[in-house]
């Protein structure tokens, strides 16, 4: 049985108290919390064989190197790609989707080109393709949502042309919780246009729910370390195979290639050609720890304790008059993030007023001021779970929203 | 810490100088980029244009950035525009009568620098 509150202890961090009382962490979100095995596995690097990958003759260099490469193994399995080979370690989600656009886009796209993406759309994966699409002469599309928040299928049809090369969408807004049908929308996206790729920000679904690259048939996928129990500084860009053969590195250096002469130089195959330099193996080697603890876990119940927490808190925010929240309010379609708004209560203070009681959770626009302008709010307060929170989380925040409103009252 | 003492909620539920000034020699806006609060600061000065003869805020914002526009909005009627530019993140907290964390300076600034902008347009 999934058990919350057991799994709290494996993570450091919620044994803390702060003014002699426990933490409430709903903004994972944001980023996630770490569990003491990641910890430990990053530190293994540290104490027992700290050497550079790749290069190294001597034992401690290959137990690094085997350990690294052993977490793209994993990462791969985890998400269903073809081959390890696939997998491409980035700092971030956002340098996966500058990859995608630097390396491919950048190169194979022409003036005139359509690129689509959506309202509900991180920063990350809106602002890169309005900036290439300045750079390249090229269209931004986009795809709205219902009051709902949910994509409009209808709309797709009229968006992708013959002249769209991409589809840039998210797989759950970080901001209204959806959950988008992707493979539905390759499947649409495919039948208009055979050429447009899809690009599927997965930082939001990964971490929470089963994903399967090969069913999803999408020919990018990016999402991060930090926010599924993992180390912070690293992230993944899953791409179709011939898409990376394709691709030309945009950071050049050491690591990345076979070859280098006065005059020319041959890049590395897969995935390595993509990865310039040093990079981040504790956390690589942590990352691919995260994905056992989530594997033992199993994904199935991790996305089924939060569809839970998702029903508990809908029913919890109705009983409370002045209490909003943006996004469809369909479980089976919801992940577990709330963006509120509070009657007479600023999002700022609100996360103030409950960070009194050590409620932890973010006001702002949460990197979607499109999404907020077209909901015409300025800010929400948003609390967020993952595999840690329980139910009485969800009554202490409603119990700190209580003393906002007394005290705004 | 009490931040959200009688006189703050006081100044955030009754804004004081809130509103637009008719014929205002001088403006500015401010945007808070952590949570898009913007704040627009309007100023008519004294006939010799050397000090703020009166002022009004607009603008959506959290109680500390309201309650801060309203106090200081009270306080700088009268003073001069180097008297003006001295003002201080020590001075707004003790306008406030509280210490802020580093993530609410900003909410506490934004109406000091508005009004800082618009009156450094004057010269």
């Amino acid at each position: 049985m999934f058990d919350a509150k057991k799994i709290q202890k494996d993570f450091p961090q919620l044994t803390r108290k702060i003014n002699g009382k426990r933490i409430v962490y709903l903004d994972s979100t944001a980023t996630s919390l770490k569990p003491r095995p990641v910890i430990d596995k990053e530190n293994e690097y540290y104490t027992q064989y700290t050497a550079n990958v790749f290069r190294g003759i001597y034992t401690t260099s290959e137990e690094a190197t085997a350990a690294y490469e052993n977490a793209r193994v994993l990462t791969a399995s985890f998400i269903g790609a073809a081959t390890p080979e696939e997998v491409v370690f980035t700092r971030n989600t956002s340098e996966s989707i500058n990859l995608a656009a630097y390396s491919y886009m950048l190169n194979s796209f022409q003036p005139g080109d359509r690129v689509v993406t959506t309202i509900m759309e991180h920063h990350s994966n809106f602002v890169p393709w309005q900036q290439l699409g300045r750079k390249r002469g090229i269209m931004v599309d986009i795809w709205g949502v219902t009051p709902d928040g949910l994509l409009d299928m209808a709309a797709l049809e009229k968006l992708i042309t013959p002249k769209t090369k991409l589809l840039a969408v998210t797989a759950a807004s970080n901001v209204l919780g959806t959950i988008t049908p992707i493979t539905e929308i390759v499947r649409v996206v495919k039948r208009l246009n055979p050429h447009c790729l899809v690009l599927v920000d997965a930082a939001q679904a990964v971490p929470h729910m089963p994903v399967n690259v090969q069913e999803w048939d999408a020919d990018f996928v990016v999402f991060s370390s930090h926010k599924m129990l993992g180390p912070t500084g690293i992230g993944v860009l899953w791409a179709k195979r011939e898409l990376l053969e394709e691709m030309t590195p945009f950071n050049y250096g050491g690591d990345m290639i076979s070859e280098v002469h006065v005059d020319r130089t041959v890049f590395k195959a897969p995935p390595h050609k993509f990865e310039a330099g040093t990079p981040h193996i504790a956390g690589v080697i942590g990352f691919g720890k995260a994905v056992e603890y989530l594997s033992a876990l199993g994904m199935e119940n991790i996305r089924a304790h939060e569809r839970d927490l998702v029903s508990y808190a809908i029913k919890q925010f109705h009983a409370v008059a002045g209490l909003e929240f943006l996004g469809p309010k369909n479980p089976d379609i919801r992940g577990g993030v709330f963006a509120c708004t509070l009657k007479n209560a600023h999002p700022h203070d609100i996360a103030q007023l409950l960070n009194e009681t050590n409620v932890f959770i973010r006001a702002g626009n949460h990197c979607a001021m499109p999404l907020h302008e077209h909901f015409g709010v300025v800010s929400t307060a948003r609390a967020s779970f993952y595999v840690y929170t329980t139910r009485e989380d969800i009554d202490a925040f409603i119990e700190g929203i209580l003393r906002v409103q007394k005290t705004f009252s | 810490m009490d931040l959200y003492r009688e006189q703050i909620l006081d100044h955030y539920k009754h804004p004081r100088n809130f509103g637009h000034l008719e014929g205002a020699h001088v403006m500015s806006e401010e945007i808070n980029v952590s949570c898009g609060d913007k704040i627009a600061i309007e100023i008519q000065l004294s006939d010799d244009k050397e000090r703020i003869a009166d002022i009004r805020f607009s603008g959506e914002g959290c109680a500390i950035n309201q309650a801060s526009a309203s106090m200081l909005t009270e306080e700088v009627k009268g003073m001069t525009i180097p008297q003006v530019m001295k003002l201080d993140l020590p001075y707004i907290e003790k306008l406030l009568g509280t210490t802020l964390t580093p993530s609410r300076v900003k909410c506490a600034l934004l109406p000091l620098e508005a009004i800082q902008k618009a009156v450094q347009s004057v010269r």
